[in-house]
């Protein structure tokens, strides 16, 4: 299959590119990405390829756009919105929550949403407590949303040309530290956007992430090998609709699981991961299942302080090393 | 196409036809919520009624609707069958929305009504993005958004003003002034007591009508929607109101007195019109006997139909979260016929 190294923002470009190309009902919707390029340089050339027509910058009224776009997607269009960051999308929950994920079920299943939200998200760039938030969790609680963490190349490019295609609200997150970082895109993916996908094959300890923890996981991968544990990485990709069988089915194989989460530990999806592990593979489970998330602290301004906070390879070094010798 | 205005007799009785067909129906559902047959929250529309027929008077059938959750006047004047809403309200499959949503939450999308929405102010972004598709595909349609005062303390109100003129759209935002938001008064929670003077500061043409007189309500509708057909700017209309009855079912009215609810009664939309008819000896007792005699044969074939609708099974608890596995590519229900 042929392919090409791009950035993940080139690549996020290039999906959102055969979306404006293949479908006359996608715009793309949001603060600055027009005439600025995206705040992040997502939709950077876009404006002056396809017009304002199609790419449509918003005054700053997160809760009005957002409500627009699922207006726009009642009446027949395909919005892709872009809310800046997820920092800035708690101004638009109301329309996310109270009203495009709940028209379809509410109406009695007479009109639905084909809606895609786009957010960076994460931290790492010392943007400081109000800027480096992790919300993927307060997302996956909602029923009638489809939440998605694409953390490679070939997925920030075909995911959104997924989501583009389903027929329910889209919400995609989109981590600021992979924006500059290079890698291969598959032109074509057949994966369903649905589907975990396990990253590297491992038998001895499960490594379960997603978004910007997954290069972590695989690093951390690379370092138990000389260290003779065998580790699997699974990445979710989708975290609603949990793949719950891959997680089931890598956690039998391996018997013990760690999961990576950049969110804060109380109430996050590894403690929602945790207790499926628990319900259905607990029989299987050599070793308490264990969960690295960062500290509850607002994310602070120094890089010191910021690394201390996160997850890091050498913490999932050591929990894997831990985890063997459990008993 | 210009809408032209009727003042015949004829169209005046249908007119007061339909603001019976409402008030009478709230009343019944009033007694029906007592008689815990309708369950939630129950907000009614009695006092408003010439809101909703007046402004719907002026509406084609490709036009949008987006409603509140007082919206029982608004769905019976659109259209949608008394039965349909009321099995609605007493939470059956046979209700508009599958009785799924109850009271707040009326749809029906084959007359482009959208709700039924009960969070204040959520219904405005969302008219605002059904004009922009609209406008995108080049249908000659427009959309209608009710709300009321309550909601112009609301940021989405402001974002959804200055988006709608911004980008030029074609909205029609009716503005239902009933003086209070659940409690609280309108010179308690606005800075400036004259909605349709803020709302112009957005830019666009937004007047005040009296919104207790069904033929001026329509005259003023008729314009707005001439003018939104011939720019495809939005337009505004604050119309001046009262609710006679509580906010909800749950309200004791602490708020106002009652000698300001009869005063405001007396010159309701319902008695007004009847009284100008019969001044001008245009309308016998009898007249509205047989009305109202029509009315209650309807809201009685209503009753009996939401009585005999089907509960939904509760494995069907689920359906419709999402759509339909299969469904990605061939049922975009978001397209509109």
């Amino acid at each position: 299959m042929s392919e090409q190294v791009l950035t993940y923002r080139e690549a996020l470009r290039a999906g959102i590119e055969q979306a404006l190309i293949d479908d006359d009902r996608v715009f793309l919707m949001g603060e600055d990405v027009g005439c600025y390029g995206g705040c992040y340089g997502v939709s950077k050339g876009l404006l002056e390829r396809y017009g304002e027509h199609k790419i449509i910058d918003t005054p700053l009224c997160e809760s009005g756009f957002v409500g627009v776009g699922v207006g726009a997607a009642l009446g027949g269009m395909r919005p892709i919105i872009e809310v800046m960051t997820v920092n800035f999308s708690l101004l638009a929950m109301d329309q996310i929550v109270n009203s495009a994920a709940t028209l379809r079920h509410m109406s009695g299943g007479q009109v639905n949403v084909p809606l895609v939200i786009r957010m960076a998200c994460g931290a790492g760039l010392q943007l400081a407590a109000q800027h480096s938030h992790s919300w993927e969790n307060f997302y996956a609680h909602i029923p009638g949303l489809k939440v998605l963490s694409p953390a490679t190349h070939t997925d920030a490019k075909h995911m959104l040309i997924q989501a583009l295609a389903d027929p329910d609200p889209v919400v995609i997150f989109e981590h600021v530290m992979l924006l500059n970082t290079r890698g291969d895109v598959l032109e074509n993916s057949e994966v369903s956007m649905e589907k975990a996908l396990v990253r590297q094959q491992g038998t001895d300890v499960s490594l379960i992430t997603y978004g910007g923890s997954l290069h972590k996981a695989l690093s951390a991968a690379k370092q138990l090998k000389k260290l003779n544990i065998s580790a699997e990485v699974l990445d979710l990709r989708c975290l609603r609709p949990l793949d719950t069988k891959a997680i089931v089915a890598s956690v039998t194989k391996t018997h013990r699981a760690i999961i990576i989460d950049e969110a804060w530990l109380t109430g996050s999806l590894a403690g929602e991961i945790s207790a499926i592990i628990m319900e259905q593979a607990f029989w299987h489970l050599d070793a308490p299942v264990k969960r690295l998330c960062t500290v509850e602290v607002p994310i602070p301004y120094p890089s010191h302080l910021e690394q201390a906070a996160l997850p890091q390879v050498e913490q999932i070094v050591t929990a894997a090393q831990n985890i063997m010798v459990a008993r | 196409m210009k809408h032209k205005l009727h003042l015949d007799r004829t169209y005046l009785l249908a007119q007061l036809k339909k603001m019976l067909r409402i008030r009478h129906f709230e009343e019944k559902c009033a007694e029906l919520y007592a008689q815990e047959k309708i369950r939630g929250f129950l907000h009614l529309y009695i006092g408003e009624e010439a809101i909703a027929v007046g402004v719907m008077s002026t509406l084609c059938a490709k036009d949008n609707i987006v409603a509140t959750y007082r919206e029982h006047g608004h769905a019976l004047a659109r259209g949608l069958s008394m039965k349909s809403i009321l099995a609605e309200m007493y939470g059956r499959t046979n209700g508009c929305s599958r009785g799924r949503g109850g009271s707040m939450h009326l749809f029906d999308k084959s007359q482009h009504f959208y709700g039924g929405n009960a969070i204040v102010g959520g219904g405005l972004p969302l008219a605002v993005g059904l004009a922009m598709a609209n406008k995108k595909q080049e249908q000659q349609a427009l959309t209608v958004c009710f709300f009321g005062e309550g909601a112009v303390a609301e940021g989405e109100f402001h974002e959804a003003m200055n988006l709608a003129v911004l980008w030029q759209l074609p909205v029609l935002f009716i503005c239902e002034n009933n003086r209070y938001a659940m409690g609280t008064a309108l010179a308690l929670s606005e800075s400036e007591t004259n909605i349709a003077k803020k709302a112009s500061s957005y830019g666009m043409t937004a007047v005040q009508v009296d919104g207790m007189n069904v033929v001026d309500i329509e005259a003023a509708s008729s314009k707005a929607v001439d003018q939104i057909r011939e720019t495809n700017k939005p337009y505004f209309l604050e119309c001046q109101s009262y609710r006679f009855r509580g906010h909800s079912s749950f309200d004791g009215q602490l708020y106002r007195d009652k000698a300001e609810v009869k005063l405001w009664q007396e010159q309701g939309p319902v008695i007004r019109l009847i009284t100008w008819l019969k001044d001008n000896n245009r309308l016998e007792d009898k007249e509205i006997s047989s009305i109202e005699a029509e009315i209650k044969d309807e809201i009685q074939a209503a009753i009996t139909f939401a009585e005999q609708g089907e509960w939904e099974p509760i494995s069907d608890l689920t359906k419709d979260v999402y759509s339909p596995a299969v469904s990605s590519t061939n049922t975009s229900q978001g397209e509109q016929s």
